[in-house]
């Protein structure tokens, strides 16, 4: 038997960064602007895409997928709103895999402004695959605690965009707004953050002008 | 827990990269893990342990590697590491910052035993 060590140094979710690097490609050349929502289960992830529903159609074309371990609930729930929607069940995994994305891609319409995949529910493992997306926005609600940032760094690492969710709970809860933008910038300074209440509609304005900014810079598409 | 799809993707290059050289088996791989790459290094090698019965790495040990979180500061260049999770320069206090090291999840070095007369 001979001995040999080999030297490789490559990434090993390379091949998830190609299938990534691949979609997001083909979807800013449709001049789709993708996000990617994640937060913790329950921090108002699918309300706060119906609401972005009620308000971005007719005017924008809008898709959702959504990822979960189980049921279809969730996608049931976007396509009451008229918005064509496609469930992931991913049986048990914790996180989407770009691949999950891009065997969808031949399904989505060809005329879409705004693609979300929301992601199963959970800070930790969904943060380490990209999926191809334009924009990483991270919802934390105030039920959670204004601690998390620290406790889920590549989460917040990561993203570009953080929303204070359920913001229409402050002032019940001992939840500080300014220590969690505090904790999420020592992180990532460049995160635009935004405070909102997908239940009562108020800051939501805000995140849509953000969202139509962004797309406009990415696409290079106007309203 | 998603250390059995990284596991996954580890075997995925483990097999591009050591598929060439023909090997009898695989008997070491090392990986770089980063302490910001939300990988925990334990629930690595037990996926590893899991993940290698009845491949070519059956009896190969996973080393892992960890990297600190590094940075260079982008207004006065000095370079450093950060283990509490505040990412500011400790010299000028700067925010503009390249991270250098900390995400790491790259399959570093692989040990293997090829059939003497093979290539």
């Amino acid at each position: 038997m001979k001995h040999k060590e080999i030297e490789v140094l490559e990434d090993i979710l390379s091949s998830n960064a190609r299938a990534a690097a691949e979609l997001r490609r083909r979807l800013v050349e449709r001049g789709v602007l993708t996000v990617n929502l994640m937060s913790s289960p329950g921090a108002g992830k699918t309300t706060l895409l119906e609401r972005l529903a009620e308000r971005l159609v007719p005017r924008f074309r809008l898709a959702v997928i959504e990822g979960d371990i189980e049921t279809e609930r969730d996608a049931e729930r976007i396509r009451a709103k008229g918005i064509p929607a496609w469930q992931i069940q991913t049986g048990g995994a914790c996180h989407l895999e770009a691949k999950m994305i891009g065997r969808l891609f031949p399904e989505l319409p060809s005329e879409l402004d705004f693609l979300f995949i929301e992601n199963v529910g959970n800070l930790v493992c969904p943060a380490g695959y990209d999926l191809g997306e334009s924009l990483r926005c991270l919802l934390l609600s105030a039920p959670e605690g204004d601690d998390k940032p620290k406790k889920y760094p590549k989460a917040f690492r990561t993203a570009q965009c953080l929303i204070l969710s359920k913001a229409d709970l402050l002032g019940l809860l001992p939840f500080d707004p300014e220590r969690a933008k505090k904790e999420a910038r020592e992180i990532n300074p460049g995160l635009e953050i935004f405070s909102l209440s997908a239940l009562t509609g108020a800051g939501i304005e805000d995140f849509i002008a953000y969202l139509l900014r962004q797309r406009q810079i990415i696409t290079g598409r106007h309203a | 827990m998603h250390e059995l799809s990284l596991v996954a993707g580890l075997f995925e290059v483990l097999e591009e990269k050591a598929g060439p050289y023909k090997p009898a088996k695989i008997v070491a791989v090392k990986l770089r893990v980063g302490r910001l790459s939300g990988a925990v290094p334990e629930l690595l090698v037990t996926a590893f342990d899991m993940y290698k019965k009845g491949t070519l790495a059956e009896e190969a040990a996973l080393e892992v590697i960890e990297v600190p979180v590094s940075f260079r500061c982008r207004t006065c260049a000095q370079e450093f590491e950060v283990e509490d999770f505040v990412f500011h320069c400790p010299s000028c206090q700067g925010s503009d910052l390249e991270m250098l090291s900390g995400t790491d999840l790259v399959l570093d070095k692989i040990e293997l035993e090829t059939e003497e007369n093979s290539a």
